[in-house]
């Protein structure tokens, strides 16, 4: 496994699209930390960044990452290898590969410029968010055949996860403001990981906001260890559920 | 040197005409109530150190009690220990503790009730319920004491520095922690209240009511229940205050509550869950104060009118301004807001197009406050920008005409 994973790390290497990520995240940043004079600002056009363009470039690259190995990957199931083996070794190079362009590109300027607790809740929630949505394109691609599918039906999720379903949140609260929602916010809140990653990284920028009335519900609970626990635990289920179903439809896929 | 000798001279006249009461373990006196008996108008009486239990001493000449070495008076959590009434009386350098508490009377550790021209000065005052307490007294200064409370319950605490109906009073150079109010004002008029530092009280750091034409300048308030409250007061001056940290559904910076023709100017509002909350206030200049990373900046109930907020500095708060209604009977001028996305062409240091403080998502929260956990997201940015293209929700008038496109060196 650990081989066919070193051999697929060597093939994105060599595409040069994953640098390209890098380098485009590592001039984004620096400038950004240039412009601004307040870091603090700097780190929330960052989270931006983190929260919309880290999940689209994970989702894209990946899928397209798959089909043009689809060849490599048949070749690989003639071979007398598990189809769990060779998907999970797929998994590990790509996700690996966006980790790794991530944290140098974002990772290596905040550290410099902003080494604080928001910094490195940011860089811990952005490698988090790349796993997931790695794992998500896995499970799209694998169900599309058709490769323009595969990026479409991505493509929706990406905006679903970071336009549609706020949306459909604050429609959700504002149906039901007669009643008490603040706990049924928080249920709301883990069903997505963007928005996870949005609210443990707002918990250190807007901790005077959120001491107010139901601020102070949603910082108690997130900002407690069991918060911290609950939302890595969360962003783990929404890496394995994907990556599991995904490998489950693998392995009764006809290729 | 004639003069000075003679000068000399006649200072040496005095102390020895106003006589000196030593009051020591190792004294002719041992006891303070004894020395404050014998005392006449004018003595001075020097307590040496030790620790005096004699439940409640009443002061009511004009003598001056000075503390040499830190004595210690202890109220054994039953007595009040000192009682100030007359004119002309000076407290100095002793440390009180354990004054008592009772649900009737307000048990201090010292009380000072209809008196006039009262100095009390560097003391220490510990676990007191009450620690100072002023009524219906003039023209006296509370200054340099260091009051430290047990921080029990709001019901069960009392006030560090509480004064009630006094006039031309000077409080300056205290550092209050671990009161119910760090310091309290009611019918309190041409006071000023200096330099003082009030922390971690159960409630407010500086309550203020009823107390006219006031001025309080250079405190820091700071990580208090609910900040500072100032209300139902006329004429109020604010200058160069430092309100830090007030967190809490209901903590402010400062509530405004019914103030007529103040000014708030030059303060700082840094990390509270709202900066300024106002409410049926009205003509108040508030200026070159700076506001940064607090939750609301300044929440204007409509109830205000007539306000102006020149130039200010609004940095990185999560909500700049916000209001719950559409009249907008305030102006905004002149104030830098690091949100702005203007541009300046004619290069003169004012943005050309006005300023919104009031974020459409700031108008969301007001209705619905649970939406705060969208803040931040991509959804609620793009909606504030359409907001700001086409104005509906947020109050049209509210804007600020001149925004600075650099804060403003203050």
């Amino acid at each position: 496994m650990l081989k066919l994973t070193r051999y697929v790390l060597y093939d994105i290497i060599r595409s040069r699209v994953v640098l390209a990520y890098a380098v485009f995240l590592l001039l984004v940043s620096f400038s950004l930390f240039q412009l601004e004079e307040n870091h603090s600002k700097a780190i929330l056009s960052l989270l931006n960044i983190v929260l919309i363009v880290v999940p689209l470039i994970s989702m894209i690259f990946t899928t397209i990452h798959y089909y043009n190995s689809y060849e490599f990957i048949e070749l690989m199931l003639s071979q007398p290898l598990s189809r769990t083996r060779i998907l999970l070794s797929e998994y590990a190079g790509v996700a690996i590969s966006m980790i790794a362009a991530f944290l140098l590109g974002v990772g290596v300027p905040v550290l410099v410029y902003s080494p604080d607790p928001t910094g490195i809740t940011l860089i811990f929630t952005g490698a988090g968010l790349t796993l997931v949505f790695t794992s998500i394109a896995f499970l799209a691609s694998v169900k599309a055949r058709d490769k323009a599918r595969g990026i479409g039906s991505v493509l929706l999720l990406w905006f679903y996860f970071s336009l549609i379903y706020d949306g459909l949140v604050m429609l959700i609260l504002f149906a039901f403001s007669d009643y008490p929602m603040e706990k049924f916010t928080l249920l709301l809140a883990a069903l997505n990981p963007v928005d996870l990653g949005r609210i443990s990284i707002m918990l250190k920028l807007d901790v005077s906001a959120l001491m107010g009335y139901t601020g102070a519900l949603y910082k108690d609970f997130f900002g407690s260890n069991t918060g911290v626990l609950f939302t890595s635990a969360m962003m783990l289920v929404w890496t394995a559920i994907p990556l599991w179903t995904a490998l489950v439809i693998f392995q009764k896929k006809d290729m | 040197m004639r003069s000075l000798l003679t000068i000399l001279f006649s200072l040496v006249a005095l102390v020895v005409s106003a006589g000196i009461i030593e009051v020591g373990k190792d004294k002719n006196t041992k006891s303070l109530k004894l020395g404050v008996s014998l005392a006449k108008s004018g003595d001075t009486i020097m307590l040496y150190p030790g620790l005096y239990r004699e439940g409640n001493i009443v002061i009511s000449k004009q003598i001056q009690l000075i503390g040499v070495g830190n004595p210690v008076l202890d109220g054994e959590l039953k007595h009040e220990m000192l009682t100030i009434t007359g004119h002309n009386i000076v407290v100095k350098g002793i440390t009180f503790r354990n004054a008592g508490y009772s649900s009737f009377n307000d048990y201090a550790a010292i009380k000072i009730i209809d008196a006039g021209n009262v100095r009390v000065e560097d003391n220490n005052i510990i676990n007191s319920s009450f620690a100072i307490h002023i009524a219906n007294s003039t023209e006296s200064i509370i200054r340099g004491n260091t009051i430290r409370g047990n921080n029990k319950s709001e019901h069960s605490s009392g006030n560090g520095i509480h004064l009630w109906k006094c006039s031309g009073m000077l409080v300056e150079n205290n550092s209050i922690e671990g009161h119910r109010d760090g310091i309290y004002f009611e019918f309190v008029t041409f006071s000023n209240i200096v330099k003082n530092r009030s922390e971690k009280n159960i409630r407010y750091g500086l309550h203020f009511m009823f107390s006219n034409d006031d001025n309080y300048q250079d405190n820091i308030f700071r990580n208090n229940g609910a900040g500072v409250a100032v209300m139902f007061s006329k004429k109020v001056t604010m200058t160069r205050n430092h309100f830090e940290e007030n967190w809490g559904a209901a903590a402010y910076g400062i509530l405004l509550k019914e103030i007529k023709e103040g000014t708030i100017r030059q303060n700082t509002f840094v990390k509270n869950t709202v900066g300024i909350f106002m409410e049926g206030s009205s003509r108040l200049n508030i200026e070159k104060n700076v506001f940064m990373n607090n939750g609301w900046a300044v929440k204007v109930q409509a109830s205000c009118d007539e306000n102006t907020f020149n130039f200010n500095n609004f940095y990185g708060n999560s909500f700049d301004v916000s209001t719950n209604g559409t009249m907008t009977l305030n102006k905004f001028s002149g104030n830098y807001w690091d949100k702005y996305e203007g541009y300046d062409l004619d290069r003169n240091g004012v943005g050309d197009v006005p300023f919104h403080p009031v974020s459409m998502y700031g108008m969301i929260i007001e209705q619905n406050p649970t939406t705060l956990i969208l803040l931040r997201s991509f959804m609620v940015s793009l909606l504030d920008k359409a907001e700001k293209a086409i104005p509906s929700l947020t109050p049209e008038n509210l804007i600020d005409d001149k925004p600075m496109i650099k804060p403003h060196r203050l």
